[in-house]
């Protein structure tokens, strides 16, 4: 049984890495690079922490 | 192209959307393989008593740990935990090198969890499970979960959660199953661990030990790189770590309780499978699918909670153009640093191809026991420059200087331990860091934006 299931393993990685490098390839065609790494560390504390005390 | 037009000024971040339930499946799916496999080595270096010994002292470093990560977490609350609080405590080069120990730690673990999964199910198949369906088991391990962590961490961190307690549970239910009440009945310590073999090799061999006994908790303080993403970082970080340690504690004294009662010592420094063995050893068929089960699936979260925290940890030093900024892409509809998640796929997949489970555990303790040590000199650091009531802090843990000093001397411990038995490696590994730390010194940090890394809007440090 287990033999199947590794087998079925192969399958399913193989979908799954070819979805990640599809969706990866569509995500970066659809949004310009400023939007996607315009991520900011410290949003949180900027917003809801002001460090007074 | 549409989206793109519409999208252009859009800013986009990670998602807030995780809980203190998260944080503890965070840090205590990581670890809870630990018990199931690996801790039991240092019954090799030192005998059964030796293991025990190692699993409270070593509870003692971690939970040190724990205080000491609750306290600088809770007011640097960002994706990168460590490596965040190394930036703005110690400097640029310290995060660097923390990034790294994180990131090793992390992928080398996860290439361990794959390993052990790979193996208990070729060792449960038997004969003609070959080379070519080992390496599917490990390929499903790292891509399905490294596909789960790239749709999103809500949905990551909700089967980390489910599937992290039926691990716990399953060491419960044996526990019970063995009727600890009366020793003689199925447990038989008395037996097992008697003076004669109790510290086979002495002191000497107890101090070895410690190199496996950090398996009982190794990878809890991982629960600081959700900070980014937990609604109330604040709160829900020192709940879910102080929870998450307390976890470990009794599930580790029980995992030492069970298998010390029911297996030689020095069968017990050798398998690689001690609660399933256990579970076997009760001629008990349900216990024995149960303790597989569970060890299939504390590894796969802890593999999973390991892509998890890798990714954030190499996406933070993206973020900081410590590596390239391309790495600190956020997916528009998933919210996660989704280009990190599919970087550390291909390597942690050679890693788990080609090296050995000991190799790779040993790559990640090293990583491990470097960071625990920067800690120690960190929180001294940070009490210096911000005093108590100079910044919020969510959680101030108690008796400081004394965590951080048992913290510092047990890492001391443990690394002669592990000069001891991986000398080799702990030299390659200390090289590797020193070159590392050369290369972002004199060619990376030229790129580095230096007045954007420093986010946290603190006081200027007292003496500054």
């Amino acid at each position: 049984m287990w033999m199947t299931i590794a087998n079925i393993g192969w399958a399913i990685s193989a979908v799954l890495a070819l979805w990640m490098l599809y969706d990866w390839y569509k995500t970066d065609s659809s949004y310009s690079e400023e939007t996607l790494t315009s991520s900011r560390e410290g949003e949180i504390e900027a917003i809801t922490e002001k460090h007074k005390m | 192209m549409a989206t793109a037009s519409t999208a252009s000024d859009k800013h986009i971040s990670l998602s807030r959307v995780l809980g203190p339930a998260h944080v503890w499946a965070l840090g205590v799916g990581i670890v809870l393989v630990g018990e199931y496999t690996g801790w039991n080595f240092s019954s090799d270096k030192g005998g059964a008593l030796a293991a025990l010994i190692i699993c409270w002292v070593v509870g003692l470093l971690y939970t040190s740990v724990a205080m000491i990560d609750s306290e600088v977490t809770s007011t640097v609350a960002a994706a990168g935990g460590q490596y965040a609080q190394a930036k703005h405590i110690v400097g640029p080069l310290m995060a660097f090198n923390v990034a790294l120990y994180l990131v090793f730690a992390y992928t080398m673990l996860e290439v361990s969890n794959a390993i052990v999964v790979a193996d208990i199910v070729k060792a449960y198949q038997g004969e003609g499970f070959g080379d070519w369906h080992y390496r599917g088991v490990i390929a499903t391990v790292i891509i399905v979960l490294a596909a789960l962590n790239y749709r999103g961490v809500l949905m990551t961190l909700n089967l980390n959660l489910v599937i992290t307690a039926i691990a716990f549970l399953a060491i419960i239910i044996l526990f019970f199953s063995v009727q600890p009440w009366s020793q003689g009945t199925v447990l038989k310590l008395g037996q097992m661990v008697t003076p004669e073999n109790a510290l086979p090799y002495g002191w000497i061999g107890v101090i070895a030990g410690f190199h496996w006994g950090i398996w009982y908790y190794l990878g809890i303080e991982g629960t600081t790189q959700a900070a980014e993403e937990v609604r109330s970082p604040a709160r829900s970080l020192p709940y879910g770590t102080m929870a998450g340690m307390i976890t470990l504690i009794i599930g580790a004294s029980l995992t030492w309780y069970i298998c010390a009662s029911l297996l030689p010592w020095q069968y017990l420094g050798y398998t690689f499978f001690p609660l399933f063995d256990a579970g076997r050893l009760t001629g008990n068929g349900g216990l024995e699918v149960l303790m597989f089960a569970a060890t299939v699936l504390a590894a796969t979260a802890s593999a999973n909670g390991c892509i998890n925290d890798a990714a954030r940890a190499w996406f933070s030093l993206g973020r900081d153009r410590y590596i390239p900024q391309w790495f600190s892409a956020v997916h528009p509809k998933y919210r996660t640093p989704y280009r990190s998640i599919i970087f550390l796929v291909p390597i942690a997949l050679a890693f788990a191809f080609t090296a050995n489970l000991g190799q790779a555990i040993t790559f990640s303790i090293l990583s491990g026991v470097l960071h625990y040590t920067f800690m120690s000199l960190n929180i001294m650091a940070f009490r210096n420059k911000w005093p108590l009531g100079s910044i919020r802090r969510g959680y101030t843990h108690p008796f400081h200087p004394l965590p951080a000093i048992v913290l510092f001397i047990l890492c001391v411990v443990t690394f002669f331990a592990i000069f001891l038995g991986y000398g080799a490696q702990l030299t390659a590994m200390v090289v590797f860091y020193i070159i590392m730390s050369l290369w972002f010194h004199f060619y990376r940090y030229q790129y580095v934006k230096r007045g954007d890394q420093f986010t946290m809007p603190w006081p200027r440090p007292k003496g500054y």
